[in-house]
């Protein structure tokens, strides 16, 4: 045996930088009385009716695999959801279930890049794009977005990151962390880019239905994208489903039958008890899920208004359930922000250089949590920011 | 209006400052709404949900099915109002089906329910039976589990 087994690593992992993340979790899982706006997962317990329906699958012994793709039945309701939203596609072929949007995700990757290919990644971004690019061989290009341009990608900036070797533009909008949202004229102008440059676009519509402000718009769904798009989505936040692990992909034929040679082998199928359940979500969820929506509606507008009392300058982020606020004028980095903010007031936000370019002086604050967790974290927030002489105004709602 | 509905429901402490920022409207608009639903009593009341067990308080709560025959010209409501007239009748439904009033007494003995139905209820005119059920335990109420096992234990910090 050699002395070390990172000689038996392969180059390619070892490459991939430890998740900024991490290090915040190890520090604030030790301590007591954190309130954490670090969650990137809904507070919601999934409803009990899709539970309920779970629990009865089990009961009729629904134990066993499904077909490589997915129950039918299943992919029928998401081609029902997808067709509500503008895109149409053939349950039998055109739709793949996978464990979370995080199987998909990686099998796209896999199944459309070779090695050298440039994927146009906007960033800030969730933190999966890049080290799965990587993973698939892509080259990972990160166009950064910016608070001014409310951390939507203009085609400009998109233009500029395209060279002979782009092949992908990944979208993902309502956007982990920065909680931006992108309208169809927006969208339109970059549809526009991907078609005179002939690129494909994957497109993470993860929290397509915690959208505040206008409607969400499928990028599928826009003239001539649907057959170079690759849509993925899944049950995880609009449901509060994340511990289930389901998504799904839609795509063209061609390329969902060649996502499903390697999910066949690797995964084989997604699992039954949570095909089953996400079934129950799509035909009876509707109402659990807008209340749910609501629900984050109002304490986005908390935390909007909390920064904006406290001093911290914050674009109004119209989906998921992030904000973004800027902390530039602090004189302190994100990371060292959020180490003292944990240290001193107790409150975890997770510093916005982890998630790419376009991130270094914000944090992300989740506001998936209680009004009163959020509440109490903004006049901890405050108070840091007092002792600094930085609150520039008397927080009025507490 | 709803939503501000929906809100003192959940949380009657709530102020229009608190309000207006959790909906998007301005204070004052807020404060005019809710003065106008407390005048036209679309909001009647105020109050705080109790758990008066774990308040060391031992009475009971009982569910009176009441069958009665109802009055020319005024149907059951004149009944109805001699009994929900009692301070500890806390609630009252006409129901249809098998029974055609539900009352609702709370927070009393043993002994004063059995007493309430003898003395008062039953021998009310246009009463013809009642059949009463004692509360065992309370598992929800308005909405609210009383004793809430569930827990998200969500991880403190997740991509
Ligand atoms: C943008 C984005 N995509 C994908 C995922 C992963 O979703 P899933 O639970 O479906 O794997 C997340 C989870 O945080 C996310 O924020």
């Amino acid at each position: 045996m050699r002395t070390k087994w990172s000689e038996y690593i392969n180059p390619a992992v070892q490459q991939i930088p430890p998740s900024g993340i991490r290090r915040f979790f190890d520090l604030a899982t030790e301590m007591e009385g954190v309130i954490s706006l670090g969650v990137g997962e809904p507070d919601f317990v999934t409803p009990w009716h899709i539970r309920e329906a779970c629990i009865y699958s089990l009961h009729r012994g629904r134990t066993t695999y499904t077909s490589n793709h997915g129950l039918l039945e299943l992919r029928e309701g998401i081609a029902d959801y997808l067709s509500s939203q503008g895109a149409r596609y053939n349950p039998r072929k055109e739709i793949l279930v996978t464990v979370g949007v995080s199987e998909a995700l990686d099998l796209a990757f896999r199944t459309l890049i070779c090695p050298g290919d440039e994927v146009i990644i906007p960033t800030p971004c969730y933190v999966s794009y890049l080290p799965c690019t990587e993973l698939a061989g892509g080259v990972p290009v990160t166009v950064a977005t910016s608070m001014e341009d409310q951390f939507r990608l203009t085609a400009d900036k998109l233009e500029a990151a395209i060279t002979p070797k782009s092949k992908v533009l990944l979208l993902c909008f309502p956007n982990n962390p920065t909680g931006a949202v992108m309208d169809r004229e927006n969208l339109l102008k970059i549809a526009e880019v991907v078609r005179k440059h002939d690129l494909l676009v994957i497109s993470d519509e993860v929290y397509d239905r915690l959208t505040y402000t206008g409607q969400h718009t499928c990028f599928a769904a826009l003239p001539g994208m649907q057959e170079r798009t690759i849509v993925l989505n899944g049950f995880s936040k609009a449901y509060a489903m994340t511990g289930w692990r389901l998504g799904y992909a839609a795509a063209n034929e061609e390329f969902i039958a060649a996502m499903t040679k390697i999910h066949q082998y690797t995964m084989l199928c997604a699992p039954i008890t949570a095909q089953v359940s996400a079934l129950e979500a799509l035909r009876h969820g509707k109402a659990a899920m807008e209340d749910m929506v609501a629900h984050y509606n109002r304490r986005r507008r908390l935390v909007v208004q909390g920064f904006k009392e406290i001093g911290l300058p914050c674009f109004e982020p119209g989906g998921a359930f992030y904000a973004f606020p800027y902390i530039g004028n602090t004189g302190l980095t994100a990371t060292e922000f959020a180490e003292n903010l944990l240290l001193e007031e107790k409150v975890a936000v997770i510093p916005g250089d982890v998630f790419g370019p376009g991130g270094e002086d914000c944090v992300r604050c989740s506001y998936a949590s209680s009004v009163e967790d959020l509440t109490e974290a903004l006049q901890r927030m405050g108070r840091f920011l007092k002792r600094r002489g930085l609150q520039n105004s008397k927080v009025v709602y507490i | 209006m709803h939503e501000i509905l929906d809100l003192l429901q959940n949380n009657s402490r709530l102020t229009a400052a608190q309000i207006a920022v959790l909906t998007g409207r301005k204070e004052q608009e807020v404060k005019t709404m809710i003065e106008k639903l407390e005048a036209d009593k679309t909001i009647i009341k105020y109050f705080t949900l109790i758990n008066w067990e774990k308040a060391g308080v031992e009475k009971v709560s009982a569910l009176i099915e009441v069958k009665m025959a109802p009055q020319r010209d005024v149907g059951f409501d004149a009944v109805a109002e001699r009994i929900y007239r009692f301070p500890e009748v806390k609630t009252v439904h006409l129901m249809s089906g098998a029974y055609d009033l539900a009352v609702l007494v709370e927070e009393v003995t043993m002994k004063e329910v059995a007493m309430f139905v003898a003395t008062k209820l039953a021998t009310i005119e246009n009463v013809l039976s009642t059949a009463t059920h004692f509360v065992l335990k309370t598992y929800k109420q308005n909405g609210f589990i009383l004793e809430d096992k569930e827990s998200n234990k969500r991880l403190v910090v997740t991509p």
